[in-house]
């Protein structure tokens, strides 16, 4: 049984390793570190035919997810009144750059309390740094 | 048709360049070897037997390790023939992920996932009940009738019922390869195959 565990894990690895060296040829954007609860700025191309405009899209973090190119990240923000959110690729060529406006100081990951939180209770904390 | 063995390796996704992400699957296509060539004088019909994959001699029947020694090589896991090659191959040449070129479209053949015996909801998208009241107590994914009374009087060969569902021969056509790299052996193509982690397939071309 040990001896097939092994054998499974040395597959594993192999694969994982093709899987990361392609993951590893895509172009990637420097951004920087960010998580959960930062108020950040996305400056995001836009092409509309052949036009291009930027959109900077600010607001709170609300979870990383995901691994390696796949990874996304929920920016949350209330517009009108209205709260928007916005899932972008982490590997997107079309992010320009983030800006880390705020750094939050947050107990969770994941913040989907935010979506029905009134009040107060709508706000993310600045950490002290 | 040229073809080779390969492995699926996983799935993850890429951006083109266009800007468009896309499901991609990764395969491992190791280097190929010329097993056998058989020839209408010899055999009645013209083909290409290629092996892949490596495996322990001591694992291995004696008579397969005759044929790969024949051919030049240490035994292999996977042997399949390939009808109709367009390169003409000899004995003991390899062949490999230099056959495909970015922007080529291929066929993928494995083996699907199995799930065992299923019912007509999961193996045919039958929709059920839908009421779980209303006089239903024991028929919420059933197939419901499966034929007329006196005219026919019989079940017609070929009804939707339930069964095995997957471990079957899929044949997935058309798959863009997006990537070539031929130092890791490595294709990447548009879209998704047939098979689990590691299995092997066969692509062809």
């Amino acid at each position: 049984m040990g001896r097939f565990l092994y054998l499974c894990a040395s597959v594993l690895d192999r694969v994982m390793d093709a899987l990361s060296f392609v993951q590893s040829q895509v172009q990637r954007v420097e951004l920087p570190n960010f998580k959960a609860g930062d108020t950040v700025s996305v400056h995001y191309r836009i092409v509309e035919g052949d036009k291009e405009r930027k959109q900077i899209f600010t607001g709170v973090v609300i979870q990383r997810r995901g691994t390696g190119t796949t990874e996304t990240f929920t920016v949350r923000k209330i517009s009108n009144g209205v709260g928007v959110e916005r899932i972008y690729p982490l590997t997107s060529p079309f992010i320009e750059r983030v800006v880390v406006n705020v750094v939050g100081k947050v107990r969770r990951a994941r913040l989907f309390y935010l979506r029905t939180a009134k009040g107060k209770k709508a706000r993310v904390k600045a950490a002290k740094i | 048709m040229s073809g080779i063995i390969a492995k699926k390796i996983g799935m993850t996704s890429i951006f083109t360049e266009d800007g468009r992400q896309v499901a991609v699957t990764v395969i491992e296509a190791m280097p190929n070897v010329v097993t056998a060539v058989k020839t209408v004088a010899n055999d009645g019909y013209e083909a290409i037997q290629l092996a892949a994959g490596e495996r322990k001699e001591k694992t291995t029947s004696k008579p397969l390790v005759g044929h790969f020694k024949k051919a030049g090589t240490t035994p292999k896991h996977k042997v399949v023939e390939f009808k109709g090659f367009e390169q003409s191959l000899s004995l003991g040449e390899t062949i490999g992920v230099s056959l495909f070129e970015e922007g080529d479209f291929i066929d993928v053949v494995g083996t699907s996932k199995g799930r065992g015996f299923q019912g007509v909801v999961k193996r045919h998208g039958f929709a059920g009940v839908g009421e779980a009241t209303h006089g239903q107590h024991n028929r919420l994914r059933a197939p419901g009738s499966i034929g007329q009374c006196s005219t026919p009087s019989k079940v017609y060969k070929g009804l939707k019922m339930g069964g095995q569902m997957g471990n079957v021969r899929v044949k997935v056509q058309n798959l863009e390869v997006l990537k070539v790299y031929n130092d890791q052996n490595l294709l990447v193509v548009k879209g998704a195959i047939p098979g689990a982690k590691g299995s092997f397939i066969t692509i062809e071309k």
